[in-house]
């Protein structure tokens, strides 16, 4: 009953804080995965497509992007990034600025997101077979159109299962931001378990929260994924 | 080229399509060396060669799927702009001439993610903007004419392979093509599929539309084509009306190929 009480959404209860926190988090995992699919969708593009020069910088930023761990590409972005826009803003004779947490964990995760999307992208962009594109151009579509109605639409079914997991990572990958002391799930766990030393409930009850966003988000790329196929026999009925 | 008079139903009617002088090369190999063609409203040419003497290439080079090396290509009398690459200059201007000229492919390429119905109506709506329901109605009249009425709703993995060709086939006439281009369109088929495939081409033959057709099926070739090219090593080896070339085949290459495909 006691833990219960804990759980509480009312004071002195945390489960008001533990709500906001996930708010938070989904706050920062959409906006992350929603910038992670732009900057794939261009970065694809630009790397079948593009002169050498955007497929070189493409290169640079996909590898560097997956080679550094999140946490240390976090820090820097966050700190170091901070701190160099605030030392030429007082350059420049302007006072400092706050960053906003939330702006802040949604671009950083949102450039990591588009790493790895590209990449993603780049594998489906690259399945779909070219009969369908030659279709679109014999017909004298024309090129935005054809990537809208035809390539895009071929690619999302085979994009779909490589979507999800970067869209369960982004979700995941929020935690990590608890470390510049961004108010995401994981941190409200953390100051909910350090203030009330009740530390099983609230981790417990953090990976519950973590897990049923996991089920209702492979619930839910598992429809996207079907209607992207829908136009394949394996799938039907 | 070995035209020797030509039906005079071939020169009386406009010009629908003329080629002149085209070359292709992929890397180091020449695969076109030269070939001219010209197709009158109404004509049905059929262009026949073993594999690799080029006559799917002098097709896709008809409209720009492949960019010829050398040589220009005239729609309806209008000329392709090219750039000095060989690509086309106004992006406008071909797809413009695309749209006028119905592709059927040896793999059918219909969209899979589009139901028949959605695959005939896609460039008519979005590309043409035709109202929606003026365009599925044609559609509906297409689907029908081909045998495939009840599949409308249907996506074309779900359809046999002749059935997939049929649709493909109403896919092109939906956009009224002045001219229709049939690269090697049984060539994927089961043997048992080929002939209702062949059924709607003839029947689209028989109604005077304008036709190039790249196939390996002679015995077809001869009953429907008005004019018949025989490609060899990237060039016309010998060309003229079907029952002359079928009959009375002159270079021993078309012999001996005649021979072979039996």
């Amino acid at each position: 009953m006691e833990t219960l009480s804990l759980l509480s959404l009312s004071p002195p209860g945390w489960g008001a804080t533990l709500l906001a926190g996930l708010w938070n988090s989904i706050l920062i995992a959409v906006g992350a995965f929603g910038m992670g699919l732009v900057l794939g969708t261009l970065g694809a593009w630009g790397k079948i497509h593009g002169g050498p020069v955007t497929r070189d910088l493409l290169a640079l930023y996909t590898t560097v992007v997956r080679a550094v761990p999140e946490l240390i590409l976090i820090l820097i972005l966050y700190f170091g990034v901070t701190d160099l826009v605030n030392q030429l803003l007082l350059a420049l004779g302007h006072d400092r600025i706050q960053i906003s947490g939330i702006a802040a964990g949604i671009t950083v995760l949102g450039v990591v997101q588009g790493a790895y999307a590209t990449e993603v992208l780049r594998g489906a962009l690259l399945s779909v077979p070219q009969g369908q594109v030659e279709a679109a151009r014999a017909m004298g579509m024309p090129p935005f159109l054809m990537a809208r109605r035809i390539i895009f639409p071929a690619m999302l079914g085979l994009a779909m299962p490589g979507l999800a997991n970067l869209w369960l990572i982004a979700t995941k990958d929020t935690a990590l931001l608890a470390v510049v002391g961004f108010a995401e799930l994981t941190f409200a766990t953390r100051q909910a378990a350090g203030t009330t030393k009740a530390f099983f409930t609230f981790f417990l009850a953090a990976g519950a929260i973590y897990l049923i966003i996991t089920l209702l988000s492979t619930w839910a790329f598992h429809r996207i994924e079907g209607w992207a196929r829908r136009g394949e026999p394996r799938n039907a009925g | 080229m070995t035209e020797a008079a030509p039906a005079p139903s071939r020169s009386a009617a406009p010009e629908a399509i003329r080629v002149t002088g085209l070359r292709k090369s992929f890397g180091p190999l020449e695969v076109l060396k030269g070939v001219d063609l010209t197709a009158h409203e109404g004509d049905v040419i059929a262009v026949i060669g073993g594999s690799g003497s080029g006559k799917s290439t002098m097709l896709r080079c008809i409209n720009f799927l492949e960019t010829p090396s050398a040589g220009t290509i005239t729609i309806a009398g209008e000329p392709v702009r090219q750039r000095p690459d060989g690509t086309a200059a106004d992006r406008r201007q071909i797809e413009r001439i695309r749209q006028s000229l119905g592709m059927v492919f040896q793999q059918f390429n219909l969209w899979t993610h589009k139901t028949v119905l959605d695959n005939l109506i896609e460039v008519p709506v979005h590309v043409l903007h035709q109202p929606k329901a003026e365009a599925t109605d044609r559609a509906m009249s297409l689907l029908a004419r081909v045998g495939l009425a009840d599949k409308a709703h249907s996506y074309p993995a779900f359809l046999s392979g002749g059935q997939q060709q049929r649709a493909a086939i109403a896919r092109a006439l939906c956009m009224e093509p002045k001219a229709m281009l049939f690269d090697e369109p049984t060539s994927a088929l089961d043997p048992e599929l080929v002939g209702e495939v062949l059924a709607v081409i003839r029947a689209l033959a028989a109604e005077g539309r304008t036709m190039i057709l790249v196939t390996h099926e002679m015995k077809f070739a001869r009953e429907v084509a008005s004019h018949v090219m025989f490609l060899a090593g990237g060039l016309v080896e010998e060309e003229g009306p079907p029952d002359r070339l079928f009959g009375a085949p002159q270079s021993p290459r078309l012999q001996q190929f005649l021979r072979s495909v039996g």
